[in-house]
């Protein structure tokens, strides 16, 4: 078991920069997701961590050991890859087998660790097989195994469950994240998801265009995303974002936009300063939105609802107030059709506020959080 | 009524079946044709190396028709015991499986190397390897023979004036022929294998000299095997290669292409004895290629990677 520490990292590709100056601190025992879409450098800064890239600037450190310039195999490492890459001629067994044999384990010592792997991942039956006679979910299991049997210090996981189908994706989710909390190896676990991210991680990180957006647990990256885009990357559907102008001082103040029209919430007063005509952006998750009356010091969003999709227990509109597109999740009983007008609202507290310019959120984190 | 339905949904299934079949008539019709037209030479050659040489000289093949009983294995045992076909094909043997394993080995190396490791000009080797698939093989005749020609290796037991005759000659010379296109050709297939498994062997602890054996060699297997049925094609079919180096400089070490072609004299008599000598030459190319052909039609990479 170990940490993982990323020190002003940076990687460049001929002219592209694909991670840049990322400093990221992952403890021990720890599930960190490093989440993003593609592109965002999340992939290769696992890949630096392997050793299968190398680092351009700034160092990586596993435990206390810089590793910028150890070989793979030194590092104490196990990674699973997107595609599995099963070694296709072996079988299920050698397959687990290969890395032990690779380091001269003894033979009994080997046979007991793919016994016992095997068997935590219910791959007993499939040793002699090769991996073209087993089912992809079986195939997943089989990469898995191969990292586990290794009990190395830190897994590596890129994409593991994206060539799997829902079902199969929602089941091995929760297999790793047992696997997890019974083996408390630190984990790195790259997903372009934010489902998985959310689901899995002890804390996630947030990266786009090579840059480091945020870290930390799941539900603060939720109620409190730094900038615009960690916002709306976190959570599903994703939130809504409204250009809104800011007039009036003081307890008047409001923002507004057609057919929105938003009572500035106490704890950004201060922040806005005196200064009035301000162009904002509010943003606010679908599932935030609500039905009915508004409340003194709500946000009131009036809108046309276009099309009604149906989940069960909730249903998803997609309306337009001013010919911005909005997406509200609300009760499924509150029968919502097509070409309806709604008066939506939310509640002050779930108003986020950004800076039209740099994205950033207009409180500060610290401030956001309840007194 | 049920039964009666189904009689009919039977009748109708099988009517269906017959149109589709005769639908399909005059494609099979032109096939079996074209193979037939393709194969009449074959068959004619293959004829008259059962037939004596007055009748081969004298009336076609097809006359065999209207005459079987004149068939005859004569030729075959003048062949084989007369015109020293059997040490040709040992020969032949000689040459051919060094010649084929050797620029395997060698390219299974350099194709490994092109594909998974980074070297300084590994690209411009690469082409450079490749271009030389243009050059024709005549214009290395010459400087080849004299270099040969000058080699003088002393060494204990190993003594080796003049490599002309020898059988290491036309190794090494084959090597050298066969190598362009061999390394193109795996490279090619290896280049396409899953990186991830190399990049998972480098985690699991394996050194390039291990992933080579373990992993590259085991999943080029097809591609290795349709290289080793060109290569012991190519050397068992060549006459040029073999008259230069050995031809007339160690007759006992000719291959069964020059002793074939020794058959028919200067005069033109013996021509023949051509097919039955063609046949037993043809025997070991024919139980090569179907022996590994299987590695044609079958990949062995499949489940690596997803799909």
């Amino acid at each position: 078991m170990a940490t993982v520490t990323f020190d002003h990292v940076t990687k460049r590709f001929a002219d592209v920069v694909a991670v840049d100056d990322l400093n990221l601190e992952i403890g021990d025992g720890e599930f960190m997701v490093l989440v993003g879409p593609s592109g965002c450098g999340k992939t290769t800064s696992l890949r630096m961590i392997a050793g299968l890239e190398e680092i351009s600037a700034g160092s990586v450190r596993i435990g206390d050991r810089v590793v910028n310039d150890v070989a793979p195999k030194d590092r104490d490492i196990a990674m699973v890859f997107q595609s599995y890459a099963l070694y296709p001629h072996m079988t299920v067994y050698d397959n687990l087998a290969f890395g032990l044999k690779l380091r001269k384990v003894a033979k009994q010592e080997i046979d007991k660790r793919v016994k016992d792997t095997a068997a935590m991942l219910d791959l007993g039956k499939l040793l002699q097989r090769k991996p073209k006679e087993l089912s992809g979910g079986q195939r997943q299991r089989v990469a898995l195994g191969r990292a586990i049997v290794r009990e190395p210090a830190v897994f590596l996981m890129d994409e593991p469950l994206s060539n799997l189908d829902a079902k199969l994706r929602v089941e091995t989710r929760a297999n790793i994240a047992r696997l997890h909390q019974r083996l408390k190896t630190t984990v790195v676990y790259v997903t372009h998801d934010q489902v998985e991210a959310m689901t899995m991680g002890s804390r996630i990180a947030v990266m786009n265009e090579g840059r480091l957006q945020q870290v930390g647990p799941p539900q603060e990256l939720y109620d409190h995303p730094v900038n615009r885009f960690v916002a709306g990357f976190i959570g599903s559907p994703a939130m809504n974002f409204v250009d809104v102008a800011l007039t009036g001082q003081g307890a008047d103040a409001k923002l507004s936009a057609e057919g929105i029209t938003i009572p500035l919430p106490g704890r950004f007063r201060q922040v806005v300063g005196p200064t009035t005509d301000r162009k904002l952006v509010a943003g606010f998750r679908p599932e935030h939105l609500e039905l009915g009356e508004t409340a003194d010091g709500a946000a009131r969003v009036d809108v046309k609802a276009d099309v009604v999709e149906y989940l069960g227990n909730e249903e998803m509109i997609h309306a337009s107030a001013g010919g911005r597109d909005i997406v509200a999740v609300v009760d499924s009983a509150a029968r919502v059709r097509p070409g309806d007008i709604l008066e939506l609202h939310v509640a002050p507290g779930k108003l986020h506020l950004f800076d039209p310019e740099t994205g950033a959120t207009l409180v500060a984190e610290r401030e956001l959080l309840p007194a | 009524m049920t039964t009666a339905a189904a009689i009919g949904a039977r009748a109708r299934a099988s009517e269906r079946n017959w149109r589709r079949r005769l639908g399909s008539l005059p494609t099979h019709v032109v096939i079996i044709i074209l193979l037939v037209i393709w194969l009449i030479p074959t068959i004619g050659l293959f004829v008259n190396s059962f037939r004596p040489s007055t009748a081969v000289q004298s009336s076609g093949w097809w006359t065999i028709l209207f005459n079987p009983s004149e068939l005859t294995l004569q030729n075959y045992s003048y062949v084989l015991s007369q015109a020293g076909m059997l040490p040709g094909f040992v020969n032949s043997l000689f040459i051919s499986i060094p010649a084929t394993i050797i620029p395997l080995f060698v390219a299974a190396f350099a194709a490994y190397a092109f594909s998974w490791m980074d070297f300084p000009g590994r690209n411009v080797l690469f082409v450079a390897i490749v271009g030389l698939l243009v050059v024709p093989l005549q214009t290395t005749f010459i400087p080849i023979l004299e270099l040969y020609a000058s080699v003088h290796i002393d060494i204990g037991p190993i003594q080796i004036n003049n490599l002309n005759g020898q059988f290491l000659a036309l190794w090494l010379a084959h090597t050298g022929y066969g190598l362009p296109f061999a390394v193109y050709l795996l490279r090619n297939f290896m280049g396409g294998l899953p990186r991830e498994v190399f990049e998972s062997a480098a985690i699991d602890g394996a050194s390039p000299v291990t992933a080579f054996f373990r992993l590259a060699l085991p999943m080029s297997v097809p591609a290795i095997a349709a290289l080793a049925i060109f290569q012991f094609l190519f050397v068992w079919n060549d006459l040029l290669v073999a008259l230069i180096y050995i031809g007339a400089a160690n007759p006992q070490n000719a291959p069964l292409t020059i002793v074939v072609a020794n058959l028919v004299n200067s005069l033109g008599s013996g021509w023949w004895y051509l097919a039955a000598a063609a046949f037993i030459a043809m025997a070991l190319p024919l139980i090569v290629f179907f022996s590994l052909q299987r590695y044609f039609v079958r990949g062995i990479v499949g489940g690596s990677v997803k799909g």
